[in-house]
This record gives C-alpha cells, sequence and structure tokens, in this order.
C-alpha cells in the first residue's frame, strides 16, 4: 500500500507498529477495539498475535518479551475493564523501568465523559503508573503518538507509555506518514557526562581502601553488562547486585560478591557497612536494599550513577551524584582509571560467605531429613541447565530462593517483579519471555499462592505450545507472609494455608503435561523428566511447609545486622 | 555536578515558603500529572498558578509550598523528570519577585461614608469598578499587605473577597526562554 493512499486509523496503528519493527503483540479484544482487530486479520503474518486469558497476563507477558528482547513490548487491550484489567502489569512494569507501549481502545469520542458503556477515564487511571500517556481521538495524530510512546517508552530511564484511542478515530480515514522521533524538547533522555565527575570519581576510587560497587537494573537496561565486567576485571573491586541487577554480571566472576537486600547474601549485606566507598551503577537504595536507613553505609562515601535524576540524593545522600547513562560513564572512566582494590578486602567477603553457606545453603541444598527444599531444587536446575536457562519467578519465597540459588550467567536470564512484588507476575511473565526466546528453556518457579492468581494463562500456554517449564513450589501456604506471621506475629497463620488443587491435574485439562514429586529420592528424575520434555511442562514440588528463607535483614535492621536464622 | 554534596545537606529540616515553577508543554493532563506528585507526598499546595508564556505553547507553572528544602528538592526533580515538562526549578522568597492580586467587594454607602481615599493611597490599591449598591477594590501585593488591606476594610463590611495564586519570576538575570526559543518541538528521525 502506498503511503499516500487513506486508510483507516485502526490500519495506521498496525502499519506505525511495523514502522518501529513490532513483530509480536499480546493482546485481548472486546468492542471498543474491534477495528482494531478487524485490520490485525490481515496482518497475521507479520504481527503475530498472542492471545492471553485476562489482560493483566498480557501486560505481564509483554514485559517480560521486553526484558528478554530487549525491544518494547506491546499490549492491546479493549476500552473499560479490558484496560483496568492491565493497571497491575503496567504498574510492575513502571516500576521495574520496562519498556512497553500499551494501547488500549476508548469510546467513541462524542461519548467521551457520558459515563458510556465500557468507558473508563484511561489517561487519569494509568497517569501515575505510566512514564508517558496520551488519548487520541483522531485519526491523523495516530502516527505521531505511536512514535512518541516508543521514543518515551525506550530511551532514557525506560518505562511504560499508554496510547487511548477511541473507536471512531480507528474508524476514521487518513492519510499515513510515519516519522520516527528524534528528539523532543521536553525531554532529555540522554545527560551529558562530564568530565569532571569521571575526575571526582576516580580521585574518591583512589583514595577508598575497602569499595564496593552495586551493580543495579541499569546495567542490564542500558546494555553495559560487558563494561561492568571490563570494569571489575580491571579494578578488582567487589561487585555485589540488586535483585534486578541479578544477572547482570556472570556469578562466575572472582569479584562477584552475592546480592543486596532483605533476602540477599550476607558477605555484602553486612560489608555495606564497613566499605569506605560504595559505587551504586544503575541502582536505587530501594528501601529492600538499605534496611533502616539512619545506620546504612555510614563509613564510605557514595558515588551514585543514574539516568534519573530524580533518583539521585532521593534515598541515600551521595558525595558524587552523577547523571549519567552507566555505560557511558564505564566506557569512559575504564580506560583512565588506574586502582586495583585490595585482596584483603575481597577476603572478608569470603570469609562471610563460608558462614553463609555452612549455616543456610548447604542445608538449603543437602538437606537429607524432611521434605524437598525450594533451594535444592533451583540449585539441580541451576547445574542441569548449564545456568543457561531464562528463570521467571512468581513473588514470595519462590522468588527469593530463585534468585539466590540459581547461578546467573547470562544478561537478562532473570525476569521477577521488583518494584511492585506482584504475585501473579510469574506464568504470564515466563509466556512472554519464551514467546521472545524460543531458543531458550524457560523456567518458572512459583509458588501455590501466585500460581493461582493467574493460572488461567496455561490456556495461552497451551494453545501457543509454549515450552515453558513451570516449577510450583507447593507448601500450601502464602509462604513469605506465613514466614513474617511465624517470626513477628507469634505464628498466627492469619489467612495464610491454602488447600491446593491437583495441580498436574489442572494442567492436564489444559492439555499440559505435568507430574508431582513429593519425595527427594524422585526429584532428579522428575526434573530430567520436565526438561526432556518437548513443550510445556507442569511440575508440583511439594516442598518442606515452613521452611523459611534466609539470610533475613528483619524489619528495621540496619544490613549488618543481618540474621542467619531466626 | 555534586561534589560532597553531604556539607550542603545540614539538617535543613525547618519548613519554609518555596515558590516552585515549572515550564512545560500546553498538554492535556499535565496539570493532574504535576499535582499527583505533591499529594502522593502528602504535601499540600498553597497556591498553584498556570499560565501561557511569551513562548508559543509552553504554559508556566507557579506552585506555593510549605515544606523542608530536602522534600523540595526531591518534588522538583520529579516534575522535572515529567517528559513533558522542560524545566523546573525552586526558590526562596527572597530570591524572587513575588505578587498576588486581591479584589474587595464592598457596600457602596460605607466606601462614601468612611475615609477610604487614604487607605487606598497607602496600600497603592484602587477602585477596579462601580456598581450600583457596592465597589470593588482591587491591590497587588504580597499576602502579608493583601491580609492588611483586608482587615482595614473589614470594618466597611467586605461583601466578597478574592486572593489569586502567587506569580513570581527570578531575580537571576538569564531566563528559560532565551534558549527555548532555538528549539524545535520534536525532531524526526530522516529516512
Amino acid at each position: 500500500m502506498k503511503d499516500s493512499t487513506k486508510i483507516t486509523g485502526a490500519e495506521a496503528i498496525l502499519l506505525s507498529l511495523l514502522k518501529e519493527n513490532v513483530d509480536t503483540i499480546f493482546g485481548y479484544p472486546g468492542g471498543a477495539i474491534m477495528p482494531i482487530y478487524d485490520k490485525l486479520y490481515d496482518r497475521h503474518h507479520e504481527l503475530k498475535h498472542i492471545l492471553v486469558r485476562h489482560e493483566q497476563g498480557a501486560a505481564h507477558a509483554a514485559q517480560a518479551y521486553a526484558q528478554v528482547t530487549g525491544k518494547p513490548g506491546i499490549c492491546f487491550a479493549t476500552s473499560g475493564p479490558g484496560a483496568t484489567n492491565l493497571i497491575t502489569g503496567i504498574t510492575n512494569a513502571n516500576l521495574d523501568s520496562i519498556p512497553v507501549v500499551f494501547i488500549t481502545a476508548q469510546v467513541t469520542s462524542s461519548l467521551l465523559g457520558t459515563d458510556a458503556f465500557q468507558e473508563t477515564d484511561m489517561i487519569s487511571l494509568s497517569m501515575p503508573v505510566t512514564k508517558w500517556n496520551y488519548q487520541v481521538t483522531k485519526a491523523d495524530d495516530i502516527p505521531d503518538a505511536i512514535a512518541k510512546a516508543f521514543f518515551f517508552a525506550k530511551t532514557g530511564r525506560p518505562g511504560p507509555v499508554l496510547i487511548d484511542i477511541t473507536k471512531d478515530a480507528q474508524n476514521e480515514l487518513t492519510e499515513f506518514n510515519y516519522k520516527k522521533i528524534k528528539s523532543i524538547r521536553s525531554y532529555n533522555p540522554k545527560p551529558e557526562l562530564k568530565d569532571e565527575d569521571i575526575r571526582a570519581a576516580i580521585l574518591l576510587i583512589q583514595s577508598s581502601k575497602k569499595p564496593l560497587l552495586f551493580a543495579g537494573h541499569g546495567i542490564l537496561l542500558a546494555n553495559a553488562t560487558r563494561q561492568l565486567e571490563a570494569f571489575v576485571n580491571k579494578t578488582k573491586i567487589p561487585v555485589a547486585v540488586t535483585l534486578l541487577g541479578k544477572s547482570a554480571i556472570n556469578e562466575d566472576n572472582p569479584y562477584f560478591v552475592g546480592m543486596l537486600g532483605m533476602h540477599g547474601n550476607y558477605a555484602p549485606n553486612v560489608l555495606t557497612n564497613q566499605a569506605d566507598l560504595i559505587i551504586a551503577a544503575g541502582m536505587r537504595f530501594d528501601d529492600r536494599v538499605t534496611g533502616d536507613l539512619s545506620r546504612y553505609a555510614k563509613k564510605a562515601r557514595i558515588i551514585h550513577i543514574d539516568i534519573d535524576n530524580a533518583e539521585l540524593n532521593k534515598n541515600v545522600k551521595a558525595d558524587i551524584a552523577i547523571h549519567a547513562d552507566i555505560k557511558e560513564f564505564l566506557d569512559e572512566i575504564i580506560p583512565v582509571i588506574n586502582y586495583s582494590a585490595n585482596n584483603r578486602w575481597l577476603e572478608q567477603f569470603r570469609e562471610l560467605e563460608k558462614i553463609e553457606q555452612e549455616k543456610v545453603t548447604q542445608k538449603e541444598y543437602f538437606s537429607e531429613i524432611g521434605k524437598i527444599r525450594s533451594g535444592e531444587v533451583i540449585n539441580l536446575l541451576s547445574r542441569k541447565t548449564g545456568r543457561e536457562a531464562i528463570i521467571v519467578t512468581d513473588v514470595g519465597q519462590n522468588q527469593m530462593m530463585g534468585a539466590r540459588y540459581y547461578q546467573y550467567k547470562n544478561p537478562n536470564s532473570l525476569i521477577t517483579s521488583g518494584g511492585l512484588g506482584t504475585m501473579g507476575f510469574g506464568l504470564p511473565a515466563a509466556m512472554g519471555a519464551q514467546v521472545g526466546r524460543p531458543d531458550k528453556t524457560v523456567i518458572l518457579f512459583t509458588g501455590d499462592g501466585g500460581f493461582q492468581m493467574t493460572s488461567q494463562e496455561l490456556g495461552t500456554i497451551f494453545q501457543y505450545n509454549l515450552p515453558v517449564k513451570i516449577v510450583i513450589l507447593n507448601n500450601n501456604f502464602l509462604g513469605m507472609v506465613r514466614q513474617w506471621q511465624q517470626l513477628f506475629n507469634e505464628r498466627r497463620y492469619a489467612e495464610t494455608n491454602m488447600p491446593t488443587p491437583d495441580f498436574p491435574l489442572l494442567a492436564k485439562a489444559f492439555g499440559i503435561e505435568g507430574s508431582l514429586v513429593s519425595e527427594r529420592s524422585a526429584l532428579n528424575k522428575e526434573l530430567d523428566t520436565m526438561l526432556s520434555h518437548n513443550g510445556p511442562y507442569l511440575l508440583e514440588v511439594k516442598i518442606e511447609k515452613e521452611a523459611n528463607v534466609f539470610p533475613m535483614i528483619y524489619p528495621g535492621m540496619a544490613v549488618d545486622e543481618m540474621v542467619l536464622k531466626s | 555536578m555534586k561534589w560532597f554534596l553531604n556539607h550542603n545537606f545540614n539538617l535543613k529540616l525547618m519548613k519554609n515558603t518555596y515558590t516552585i515553577t515549572a515550564f512545560s508543554e500546553n498538554h492535556i493532563g499535565l496539570l493532574n500529572r504535576i499535582t499527583i506528585i505533591f499529594t502522593r507526598r502528602h504535601i499540600n499546595i498553597e497556591s498553584l498558578t498556570v499560565s501561557s508564556t511569551e513562548m508559543k505553547g509552553i504554559h508556566r507553572f507557579t506552585i506555593v509550598v510549605e515544606e523542608e528544602e530536602e522534600q523540595v528538592v526531591k518534588v522538583v526533580n520529579q516534575i522535572e523528570k515529567l517528559t513533558e515538562v522542560l524545566r523546573a526549578k525552586w526558590y526562596l522568597n527572597d530570591d524572587i519577585v513575588y505578587r498576588e492580586i486581591a479584589l474587595y467587594k464592598i457596600p457602596i454607602d460605607s466606601a462614601i461614608d468612611k475615609n477610604l481615599e487614604q487607605v487606598l493611597r497607602e496600600f497603592n490599591a484602587h477602585m477596579a469598578d462601580i456598581q450600583k449598591g457596592f465597589v470593588i477594590i482591587e491591590n497587588t501585593g504580597h499576602v502579608d499587605d493583601t491580609e492588611k488591606l483586608y482587615d482595614i476594610l473589614k470594618p466597611y463590611g467586605i461583601l466578597q473577597f478574592v486572593r489569586s495564586g502567587r506569580i513570581s519570576i527570578s531575580k537571576q538575570k538569564i531566563e528559560l526562554s532565551s534558549y527555548l526559543k532555538e528549539l524545535p518541538i520534536n525532531e524526526y528521525v530522516k529516512e
């Protein structure tokens, strides 16, 4: 079709997406979005549409797709309930800075504001949870709105954007003319890195004796994993990661010292309060990382590098706050820095690591009594997959276990809900990750609670034969809440005990193979069966009912007060 | 670059009056995006004025809050982070020239009877309109001024009183408009 020919707004939407190299859409049709789906009918050869079972699933899947492919995820939903069902997914993407372009349909523009059937004020509803949103009421405005949406979603600190398009704009005729955006005057996605910033950082690093590098999600978002590795290898500075920074560095790296935060590793948490310099690279000092802020890293000077100026000095005051792209910063500093951290400092980490190994990890991996433990399942899979799988987790104990006990190697190989902590994220996210990377083994670690929040997506997994390996770590509890009830509410297990359905049977109802393992002796074989199965597979693992995730920084504790057991 | 900012953070925990100005694109919904930033943090907006500027398509927000400096800095950063905001800044009262307009409606009888002329002269106020039965007095100044005039006019019997939000202008020489004029709104990738 020639660009000068008139086409409908709906077609303009699809053509705009094609111009942005989109090939996959997650969505669900409905009344107001019908014109778009009608045009999609003719374009299935170039735009693959994944029909989910609930719009929340589409949002999570699109986010995971974005994380594993590096391309923005695309998500369609109809007006009203279709759009409101996205909200959790949009919020999740917003807190974790994932580029997703949400396109919601809206009632005909003449009906706006009249409480028409399936009308919701989606712009106001999504405002606090999107990086940018926009309502289109004229077909002519569609290409520019979509061009902006992609530009905002991908650049700077990435994030979700939403375009709400009225039904009449979808049907109206327009001349299609698509122009990609290069810059927008009110928006500066690429802050200028100054030489003096580099010089100041080098000065501080060179005068430090106990430096510690924190690698956050920003490393992955900026595609700076190679730079991180080069910097660490050159300076020998111990590097810890945040939950979302997992997989930003190969965990084999000799300077990798573990994960920060409430259920992170013992050494980096404890030694945060011994460090005399912290280099925070693309992370935001979340409260789950810092514990009690008033007793956090008080001995350390802090260099904080982030692309989002609003993160600098937000939670932790930086001695040097550098508003820059972390990749550019590392690229600039690596050739000019001349520093090598003292090996004695690194040994301190190894000593504490030994304690954690002894008191926590080994018990988790090689417990001979009692039921199967989450850690041994995950560690076994880490070895069986050669650390090559993409791991997706739900939220709670399964998430912390999944982060702790898989040894990450490749960038973006952990997909998890960090900022929002969305139960129900796992299954749809695993589905989106598998759509994005059909060549990879995708393994989901989920709990019995979170799985049941979005289990309808088994239907989607079956429909597209997505070979996701679903591991339900079933303790018949909302495990993390139960753990807190045990620790802080005298074991008053209020509404956390949950009978579960026969999960493999449920899978079978959806046409998905599954099995149950409750004995340690059968675990190995069952995991092999799952991994070698050609197609999706659900493995329910009955785990120790009242197992806890340790170590832990209790609420109100300083990071160096982290406890290894209750 | 903020070099050793720690030393500037010396417990600025005292609340003060801050004037925040933001320049933005003139887009629907932006007011909402900006006010959300305040409501989320339980910061009460004392006054808010939005108007167009000398630059086409660019609006200016003037927001007055009573807050601690640290909070104000964070809020300003959040405002500036919005994709449609060009620039956001904060000022203490000493750094700006600021005004509010007040209008007072008083019965014409009392206006004639009392020595109003002298009051108006002292306050640099003037009669904006005269209608059958009442007059409207206009005064421009700081809140203190317009409140003082309110107290003086009270015995006259104030029928209605209204005061605008603050407008302000910085005492610095450089203004945003100097570099904005050269920037096109959007630039496109050439194919």
